[in-house]
């Protein structure tokens, strides 16, 4: 085990926040000290370099053209999938399918799968520690089915009940849908855990992996993932562009979801033929320069030793926790062993918003609110938090900030 | 700096600290809820009318400092108020926090309500300060509703 200290040396965490332009950018006259990476986080010179390039000499539409462009376009836009494959450990690159984030990826799984596999009296099981995101798209398909939408609960830490979990996973359920991380309260499931207990009972699972992938190192053949999820802004790409990734056995089983070019072979008015994965999936001219983007933003990610980054952002985390714990009147909420990238408090007395007002006049952006997740605020009986969100381009330094800052509102409040 | 000074005023600190009139009306004519949903601030106003003078009004529910105290100054300030002097109030107060008067004589006539003037540096606060009055301004609009029906 190394120490803390040499940790934090290992990391060289002022170079890494050059590749970040807008990070030396001042926001209310004072430097920005950006905290709301659970939300988006910034995006690298590497990336931004390429979406420039990419408009300044590669771009036309892909997939059709026999001139240059078209085929150098379509290279690029390919070389992004095989880099997401790579990235995720996928068996094939064909079990990467382009869409717009997460969400996408989500309403288009439960949509194709519900319509293949779901009928009246079926079930499917979330957990209470969901985004929005992976609750309404199943409400929907559950509705339009007369299936049951079912919820496993999760502990005062914010962790997900396993036993409960288990227990839910009956011959009812015909696919269990969780997240890797939460966004919420920073929660690190057990998914590998988890998808064997489901598998056990042949049940699929979905993971969605929109806060896992900007902190761990995924690898959806290991985890086992029938479907894994995540958006391409939340790893240090551009905006509009996300992953839904599936074993090719089961995306070859399901219907298509939009109908238009790329994802036909052929074309009559009696008989349309699809196109095979993942462009069955992919109709319509995608998001080229998202996808060129996100490539940029792999390549970047796979520069650096995550061992390093990994214990960097562990050690953030725990000196994060224990510094703000030490404000007086203050709760953070969402305690589990495992957690990653996020501290959620409330403070006695004061709104969340009054504290994210304060902290961004001292150039400090934290979120507040419910964070698209109102049934675990409803789970603790507040109707919101703070929410402070790492990346590795943090610093001990901005937690100070945060604290001396967290220390004002205090002293602002105490005025009266 | 000075910025946040002018948002938190004494006042406002007051009133979310103290809020007045921050109760149930039993015997109330109409109560209306106001709810934000991007925030979970969330109130009930009730009023009680007197020919068309509000008699009493409170409030309860909860939220940040700025609707709190909104809502408690609002609801010092109403009392006693016949439904046209609340109508100008409330477009004043509407002016005001968007920033739209901007002469000291026009504000201070304003009274307590001035303080809240300095909402209108951070627009994404505006929301906050208006709800409670949007509560009470349909609870009222109901009322009227009601009596040009009867
Ligand atoms: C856990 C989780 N799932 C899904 C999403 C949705 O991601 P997007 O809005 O990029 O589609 C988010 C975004 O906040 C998230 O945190």
């Amino acid at each position: 085990m190394n120490s803390v200290a040499s940790i934090f040396d290992a990391f060289p965490v002022d170079k890494v926040r050059r590749d970040f332009p807008i990070l030396s950018s001042n926001v209310h006259g004072k430097p920005l000290v950006y905290l709301d990476n659970a939300a988006s986080n910034q995006k690298p010179k590497p990336v931004l370099d390429a979406i420039q390039d990419y408009y300044t000499a590669q771009h036309s539409n892909v997939h059709r053209g026999v001139h240059f462009l078209s085929g150098l376009a379509t290279e690029k836009y390919e070389e992004a999938r095989i880099k997401v494959r790579n990235y995720i450990n996928a068996g094939s690159e064909n079990e990467i399918i382009f869409v717009r984030g997460a969400t996408e990826a989500i309403n288009l799984a439960a949509a194709v799968f519900g319509k293949k596999n779901l009928e009246q009296g079926d079930e499917v099981l979330i957990t209470e520690l969901e985004h929005h995101s992976n609750i309404v798209p199943w409400q929907m398909i559950c509705e339009e089915k007369g299936a049951r939408l079912r919820v496993a609960p999760i502990n005062d830490s914010g962790e997900v009940m396993l036993d409960k979990f288990e227990s839910m996973l009956t011959s009812n359920v015909k696919i269990a849908a969780i997240s890797h991380v939460s966004n919420a309260l920073g929660t690190v499931n057990p998914v590998k855990q988890m998808i064997e207990m489901a598998h056990r009972k042949k049940i699929p699972v979905l993971v969605d992996g929109a806060q896992a992938m900007p902190h761990l190192r995924v690898d959806v053949r290991d985890l086992d993932a029938d479907f894994y999820v995540f958006s391409s802004h939340k790893v240090f790409g551009p905006t509009g562009i996300g992953v839904l990734y599936g074993k090719a056995q089961l995306l070859e089983s399901l219907p298509p979801y939009q109908g238009g070019g790329d994802m036909i072979k052929s074309v009559t008015f009696e008989k349309t033929v699809f196109n095979d994965i993942p462009y069955k999936f992919e109709a319509g001219t995608p998001h080229i320069e998202g996808a060129v983007g996100l490539g940029a933003a792999i390549d970047y990610l796979n520069s650096f030793d995550w061992r390093i980054v990994q214990d960097y952002e562990q050690a953030l985390l725990k000196f994060a926790e224990k510094e703000i714990s030490k404000i007086d009147g203050l709760k953070i909420i969402g305690t589990a062993k495992e957690k990653a990238g996020v501290i959620s408090f409330v403070m006695e007395d004061i709104h969340p918003h009054d504290v994210g007002t304060i902290l961004d006049s001292e150039g400090i952006a934290i979120r507040t609110g419910h964070h698209c997740a109102q049934p675990v605020m409803e789970r603790f009986g507040i109707p919101a938090t703070a929410r402070a969100s790492f990346a590795f381009y943090n610093t001990r330094e901005e937690i100070h900030a945060l604290v001396q800052s967290i220390q004002k509102v205090k002293e602002i409040f105490a005025h009266v | 700096m000075s910025d946040l000074k002018a948002l938190y005023q004494e006042v406002i600190l007051d009133h979310n600290k103290n809020p007045r009139n921050f109760k149930k009306l039993e015997d109330a004519d109409y109560s209306v809820e106001g709810y934000n949903p991007l925030c979970g601030d969330h109130y009930t106003v009730y009023l009680k009318m007197k020919g068309d003078v509000i008699s009493e009004i409170t409030f309860i529910g909860s939220g940040c400092a700025i609707s709190k105290a909104s809502a408690s100054v609002m609801s010092t300030v109403l009392k006693g108020k016949t439904l046209t002097e609340v109508e100008s109030l409330f477009n004043e107060f509407h002016h005001l926090v968007r920033g739209e008067i901007k002469d000291d004589v026009s504000i201070e006539k304003l009274g307590k309500l001035a303080a809240f003037g300095g909402i209108s540096e951070f627009p994404v606060r505006v929301k906050c300060a208006i709800l409670p009055w949007h509560t009470m301004k349909n609870a009222i609009d109901k009322k009227n509703e009601t009596v040009s029906t009867e």
